[in-house]
């Protein structure tokens, strides 16, 4: 733009501001003084050509399809495929989740998403004393890969994709999933889907860690390096910064650490000796939608942006598909209201909206009920018919980045990048990712954040309808029991399980992949092997404790 | 001297859900409201949580939970505060607890049950007028 | 609040006490911390089961990882065969009074009940109050026989210095990196510490910080007295020929642990064969009972304060304008010792 033009703008602006403004404001003043988005960001009143004076198009945007890909990772976004629609489900029994993933492809679903169950998380039997009251309650139970077989009974693992909400134990998860793979008859070279194994936002929010950060990047890495080779299709991690924003965080703090989780796994790789282009492309992201909507779109263009520059310039990378930075999104799930709850079908519309006009991948809508349960099979299908709506209906797909050259879109996207730099300065200071955990570093920030929202929502400088405005008494839907009965027959189950396996060979198994683990080699082939002898989580997780230890955390408020 | 005095509670987190948002935000709320809160941290099984009830002798025991095991764990943890003799201790619990779960865990000893939406101001003034001792 | 506990229910819990009742400590504990009344109630009926425990003081600025620490202390003394009684003292907010006690999060959870008894404690930053208040936590696990007893601390203040005065032997833990930090420990618990401690010895700069450690440790050591100090010249007996050792270990893989621990017993072996604990009693008895005097004199006169109509008018002569403060406390001590006297005839 030229200065002149400039100028005039700028001129013409403050005169604006004096003039038509002043004589409004003089007779009506505004509401409230800040106009702060969720990360503390205070929006102006008003976005022009100059707030984006710095922006080179081909530089800071370019194409979609193309470096730094700003603008979407597809050349033809949806108009040439929609994200992929799937919904995180299970519960109970394998046999009971089976029948509701049978459900939600009859409704349209286009890839599966495994939740398990809190033992299978953090690596305990169903009958561990550890497991009493959880079993089955927030996914489904898997102790061996029989269960697993359950799970998938009746689905060809050739045809969907599926992705598996498992971090610390990611590893055994995923050779159960290529195990049931070869009893189906479908080599690993044709499975499809994702592991999250992100461990280190597991430190940070999520608090679903076994072992010490070390072993635990250890055993990622040798995940990305199997399946490199032997499962080439396999998004081997969901760098995630879902939980980062769950825990509470801003939405400024969830784009900066996940992506700096992100490049501490690059860097784990390389060192390892990886070639960059080899394990990069296979890498994907997954992010929160939460409520402000203009800068959730502005978090996922800054991400795609950061990400493809870094990956270029510091990592190196050649290959354009590890530029790229493909996302899954979920909508806030802290932002649903036990208060009520059918407001929270527009809240979902709005935050999936967000995520769509950002350019995600593939989408989670949250079940309205679920600050208040598991969701219901009502819930579960207006959240799946939300996303249809918006796909076919609300015309959000025509045209790809539609807010790209927003002053204020654009500005934002600025904003969030420089701030995020700012939090990857910082965090190099304290010497990397890893020993940032170790000095609560992550934490601390979010606690404070999470801490400070509270504050802000008591004192209703921030509204949530119908909790701190609008309040009234609302009716309780409907709610989703899981029996108790299912932890007894879970356990009995297992018990069959052990009884009919050869023990000696299961014993032997794990024996030996204790031993393993002392060495440097790849673990995944031993896992296998456990896995195949019918070795439980809890009896895998365990040898695997015994060598590295668990981990513990410090109280930081 | 006077016979002023603190009031002690413990915040934990029963069972093996890791979302401690909510109780973080609780325990910090206490302290700015002049309590000494004892976070006990992740993981706690009921005998866990028990054995620092023992030792500590608060005033209060706050349990948070979003996994949907209190039912299990909460009256796990005041049927052994009961074994144990102990009575002069308010159990209060949050989450995400189904409203057709509250008169079952108020009949077995959790004096009541903040949801999600609470003001840590509400938790604090019902402490402060329910104590037992 | 107000609680009140009849001389009855004390004499119980003390019994319960005896027999291992964990709930009973933990209620004597609640009395001790309330005020010095009720304090000196509880110590008055155990203390003649006291004095056979081994103190440990453990301080450090926050994040160093003391309660790592104390958790591999206490996981060997365990193992020795020893019941281990732990005291967590975390710091009040000056501008809520409130406190978050997050020590039992470092604690292992294969502790078993009746084997070690962990306590956490605000500091509530009560003029004096804290060193009073921890002295009866201690003395009341030691007569609930827990032979090991660590006491942990922010060490920032007098209170602490005066803690660390009641442990056999102290152990000041820092970490490398912090900058400052070695000159930022206060004064004063520099001198009387035993073990020093550089945790985290996997981050870069420990050497560094063993160097810093050293150099002003020869500084501090060069400037304590060349004849010993007896208990009655001073409040606190330095103890001379000792040199503190400094250990590097990382208190969470529990590397050099042993080795720390080991320079723990060589200094519990030093106290004994130089007849130095007896010493060391008497000293930190010595400041105990200034300690409790400076409380119990400071509430009587608070009291007589508070009473006295014709105190009062006095105090409200300066109103007036024509008296200091310095001469109304004069004439007030005055009046006071004289009343005293005669009520106590």
């Amino acid at each position: 733009m030229d200065e002149n033009k400039e100028k005039n703008i700028q001129k013409e602006l403050e005169r604006w501001e004096n003039t038509t403004v002043k004589k409004v404001i003089d007779k009506y003043p505004l509401f409230k003084k800040y106009f702060r988005n969720l990360s503390d960001y205070d929006s102006k009143a008003l976005y022009t050509p100059l707030d984006i004076m710095d922006l080179n198009y081909l530089k800071d945007l370019g194409f979609p399809g193309e470096y730094p890909f700003t603008r979407h990772v597809q050349p033809t976004a949806y108009r040439g495929k929609l994200w992929t629609m799937r919904q995180f489900a299970g519960m109970a029994s394998a046999d009971e989740t089976n029948r509701r993933f049978k459900y939600l492809i009859e409704n349209g679903l286009t890839g599966l998403s495994v939740a398990f169950h809190l033992p299978t998380i953090y690596g305990y039997e169903s009958c561990d004393s550890m497991s009493t009251g959880e079993v089955g309650k927030i996914g489904v139970a898997i102790d061996t890969v029989e269960d697993m077989e359950k799970l998938f009974a009746g689905i060809d693992l050739s045809k969907i994709s599926t992705s598996m909400t498992i971090n610390a134990p990611a590893s055994i998860l995923l050779s159960m999933y290529l195990v049931v793979g070869e009893k189906q008859g479908v080599p690993s070279e044709k499975l499809t889907g994702t592991v999250q194994n992100d461990i280190l936002k597991e430190y940070i929010a999520q608090k679903s860690y076994i072992f010490p950060p070390e072993p635990s990047m250890r055993l990622i890495i040798d995940t990305i390096e199997y399946c490199t080779k032997h499962v080439p299709k396999w998004n081997t991690i969901s760098i995630s910064g879902y939980h980062i924003r769950e825990a509470g965080s801003t939405a400024v703090q969830e784009l900066a650490f996940t992506l700096a989780d992100g490049f501490a796994y690059v860097e784990a790789g390389i060192e390892r000796g990886l070639d960059v282009d080899a394990f990069a492309p296979r890498l994907s992201f997954f992010f929160n939608a939460h409520n402000d909507f203009f800068e959730e779109i502005a978090k996922y263009r800054a991400a795609r942006r950061i990400w493809a520059k870094r990956m270029k310039n510091k990592y190196g990378a050649k290959n354009p598909d590890s530029w790229k930075l493909r996302f899954h999104t979920q909508t806030a799930g802290v932002s649903l209201t036990a208060q009520e709850p059918e407001n929270n079908i527009v809240r979902v519309t709005l935050q999936a909206l967000a995520a769509v006009l950002g350019g995600t991948q593939s989408l989670h809508t949250n079940s309205f009920d679920e600050a208040l349960c598991l969701p219901t099979e009502k819930a579960v299908r207006i959240a799946l018919r939300t996303q249809q709506i918006i796909a076919h209906e609300s015309g959000a797909t025509n045209t790809i980045d539609p807010l790209a050259g927003s002053y204020y879109v654009e500005a934002l996207t600025d904003e969030m990048e420089r701030q995020a730099e700012e939090y990857f300065k910082k965090i190099e200071e304290l010497g990397g990712v890893i020993p940032a955990i170790r000095q609560n570093f992550f934490q601390r920030e979010i606690a404070r954040a999470a801490y400070r929202y509270q504050k802000e929502v008591e004192a209703k400088e921030r509204i949530i309808v119908g909790v701190n405005k609008y309040v009234t008494e609302s009716e309780r839907p409907e709610i989703l029991y899981i029996d108790e009965k299912v932890e007894e027959e879970q356990c009995e189950r297992l018990e069959n399980t052990k009884k009919n396996r050869d023990s000696e060979k299961t014993t032997k198994a794990l024996s030996i992949l204790k031993q393993k683990a002392r060495t440097e080699e790849n673990l995944i082939p031993f896992i296998l092997d456990c896995v195949r002898a019918y070795a439980s989580i809890g009896e895998i997780i365990g040898a695997l404790k015994e060598v590295w230890g668990t981990y513990r955390e410090d109280a930081i408020f | 001297m006077s016979n002023e005095r603190k009031i002690r509670v413990i915040v934990a987190k029963p069972g093996l859900d890791g979302h401690d948002r909510g109780a973080k935000v609780v325990a910090h709320g206490l302290k700015d409201a002049g309590f000494e809160v004892i976070y006990t941290g992740l993981h706690q099984t009921p005998e866990d949580i028990v054995q620092s009830v023992i030792q500590e002798d608060p005033d209060a025991l706050l349990l948070s939970l979003l996994s949907g095991a209190h039912n299990k764990l909460f009256t796990a943890i005041t049927k052994q505060l009961e074994e144990q003799g102990i009575d002069d201790v308010l159990v209060i619990g949050g989450g995400i607890i189904p409203d057709q779960d509250i008169p079952h865990l108020k009949k077995h000893g959790v004096e009541e049950i903040f949801g999600p939406g609470t003001e840590i101001d509400e938790i604090v003034e019902y402490v402060k007028t329910h104590l037992k001792r | 609040m107000q609680i009140n506990v009849t001389d009855s229910e004390i004499d119980e819990q003390v019994h319960k006490l005896r027999a291992g009742d964990q709930r009973a400590i933990a209620k004597l504990m609640t009395y001790a911390e309330m005020n010095l009344f009720l304090a000196s109630q509880v110590i008055k009926k155990l203390y003649k089961y006291t004095g056979n425990a081994y103190i440990i003081g453990i301080t450090g600025a926050p994040g160093v990882g003391k309660s790592s620490l104390v958790n591999q202390m206490a996981a060997f003394y365990i193992s020795e065969g020893h019941r281990v009684g732990i005291i967590a003292v975390d710091p009040t907010s000056p501008f809520s009074g409130g406190a978050i006690l997050g020590d039992r999060i470092r604690m292992k959870k294969s502790f078993s009940l009746k084997d070690v008894f962990i306590r956490s404690m605000a500091n509530r930053g009560q003029m004096g109050g804290l060193a009073r208040a921890t002295r009866d936590m201690i003395k009341i696990l030691d007569a609930a026989g827990y032979e090991i007893i660590l006491v942990e601390t922010v060490g920032v203040g007098q209170d602490e210095i005066d803690i660390f005065k009641a442990a056999h032997t102290c152990v000041v833990i820092v970490v490398p990196g912090m900058g400052d930090e070695i000159q930022a420990i206060k004064a004063g618990i520099m001198e009387i510490t035993d073990v020093f401690v550089v945790n985290k010895m996997d981050l870069s700069g420990v050497d560094r910080t063993i160097m810093d450690l050293e150099t002003t440790l020869q500084l501090t050591h060069n400037s304590k007295p060349k004849k010993p100090i007896t208990p009655a010249q001073g409040l606190f007996v330095k103890v001379n020929n000792w040199k503190p050792p400094i250990i590097k270990t990382n208190a969470i893989t529990g590397e050099n642990i042993p080795k720390f621990i080991q320079n723990i017993q060589t200094h519990q072996d030093f106290l004994k064969k130089n007849d130095l604990l007896p010493i060391k009693k008497l000293a930190a008895c010595k400041n105990e009972i200034m300690d409790i005097m400076k409380f119990q004199l400071y509430k009587k006169v608070e009291d007589y304060v508070f009473k006295n109509t014709d105190v009062n008018d006095l105090i409200e002569g300066i109103i007036e304008g024509d008296i200091d403060p310095y001469s109304i406390s004069e004439d007030i001590l005055a009046k006071f010792v004289k009343e005293a006297r005669i009520l106590d005839k």
